[in-house]
């Protein structure tokens, strides 16, 4: 049974195929309104996520599906004590397919492992967010027209940020890429990446400040600074208008550069850039939800 | 004392001083009714000095875990007296159902009845990735 539980199960060359759906979606979306007539999705949400979850369900309306699920774990048997695996086990009686999102890191895996249809995983605490990655994904490449021998910048939250994270491990794999880390120093990279990334022989600078470099990037994924991650006040002061993005900082970026985020934000990208021609982040929602339809079919498809 | 002492049962050897508590504990030997002995800091040529684990009873021995946290180790079997076979132990690829996951938002600490398992993520620096949620484990946590 096929699943997608992290972002680097999936080959390039399969990533590559979901994103063609994906854009044949896009051209032609009429061709795909009855592919999952008479098919269920499951939406598992232990922890709430508008965003997130609204997405898959238009997904599977879009396609002709029909949706079942809950948005909070207080309304599911989970509050009377009930496991991943025996919750998976009865919802497989009742849906062709599931998308889960659960507070516990490694709960989808374990829902997979129990399942006898296809487990998407939703977001799984700060571990992983897949279908977040093919969004981001799918974005770079009909922005950019490639996913390689692209300078990709990544500014902000670059050690708890799941989305930073999957979208490096995703992105290692493709050739040419060179990555601009920019960051905090108490809010760099984890280890375990800097070192994939050496491993895998893809170039990458860490920098503190976001002027510094914003010429030099082809893409630019924005993420929010929290102010309880520093550790010292001193160094917020100094360091917080340095990854709020702003039309004046905008100016010095490329013409053709693509700026992204995986939303929500708060006040890292001031809302006078969103008018911005290079502003991305509201067609990358639109792109992860096609991008859902995609995975449905091929996960459904496999799953015949 | 030395291995003739023992009538049936294991000597693991060549443990690096200091290690063979660990192990003591997790092979639950304070469970066993049979001797057990520890002997810490033995003279070696070889290592300096090591630890030694008698085990007077052939007991289904967990050779995952004694790798995990000892490969260079080394299980003698002794039967009738004699020793028998001298398993050189190897980084073990999973350990199952032994270790548990250090992350307290790993799904393993809430599941009932899930078994917690490691996969072998870097062979020369001996470290493990949870199945679950990827958090990298060494011997010496």
């Amino acid at each position: 049974m096929r699943h997608l539980l992290d972002i680097i199960d999936w080959s390039p060359e399969e990533l590559d195929t979901l994103m063609d759906v994906a854009d044949d979606i896009i051209a032609h979306p009429g061709d795909y309104a009855d592919t999952m007539r008479g098919n269920i999705l499951a939406t598992l949400f232990y922890e709430p996520s508008t965003r997130t979850r609204l997405s898959f369900e238009a997904a599977m309306l879009r396609l002709g599906g029909h949706v079942i699920g809950f948005a909070d774990a207080a309304a599911s048997s989970v509050s009377k004590g009930e496991s991943v695996a025996d919750t998976i086990r009865t919802v497989a009686c009742y849906a062709d397919i599931v998308a889960m999102r659960h507070s516990k890191e490694g709960a989808p895996t374990v829902a997979a492992a129990f399942s006898s249809v296809p487990v998407i995983n939703a977001g799984d605490g700060g571990h992983n967010h897949p279908t977040q990655t093919l969004a981001d994904l799918l974005t770079i490449r009909r922005e950019k027209g490639r996913l390689n021998q692209l300078v990709v910048g990544l500014c902000g939250d670059l050690q708890f940020g799941r989305t930073v994270h999957s979208l490096i491990s995703a992105m290692s794999r493709y050739r040419s890429i060179r990555f601009v880390l920019i960051s905090p120093d108490e809010l760099r990279v984890p280890e375990y990446l800097r070192e994939g990334m050496k491993a895998a022989g893809v170039p990458f600078t860490e920098v503190e400040r976001l002027e510094d470099v914003m010429g030099t990037l082809d893409v630019l994924y924005m993420t929010r600074v929290q102010k309880e991650r520093f550790f010292n006040e001193a160094d917020y002061v100094r360091l917080k208008d340095s990854y709020i993005l702003t039309a004046e900082k905008m100016k010095l970026a490329r013409k053709d550069m693509t700026l992204m985020h995986p939303l929500p934000r708060v006040n890292e990208i001031r809302q006078a850039v969103d008018e911005d021609p290079r502003a991305c982040y509201f067609k990358q929602m639109k792109y992860g939800m096609h991008m859902r339809q995609a995975l449905i079919l091929q996960l459904m498809e496999a799953a015949k | 004392m030395n291995i003739n002492e023992i009538q049936d049962g294991y000597v693991i050897d060549h443990l690096h001083a200091g290690r063979a508590l660990r192990v003591y504990r997790y092979l639950n030997l304070d469970q066993l009714d049979c001797s057990v002995a520890i002997i810490k800091n033995a003279k070696s040529e070889r290592m300096g000095r090591k630890d030694i684990i008698k085990i007077d009873e052939l007991i289904p021995l967990n050779m995952e875990i004694i790798s995990y946290i000892d490969p260079g180790a080394t299980v003698n079997v002794i039967q009738d007296g004699k020793l028998v076979d001298k398993i050189r132990l190897t980084v073990p690829e999973h350990v199952k159902g032994v270790l548990k996951c250090k992350n307290p938002r790993c799904i393993t600490q809430t599941e009932q009845e899930l078994q917690h398992m490691f996969v072998l993520k870097d062979r020369q620096k001996g470290t493990y990735r949870c199945y679950y949620c990827d958090t990298i484990h060494k011997p010496e946590d």
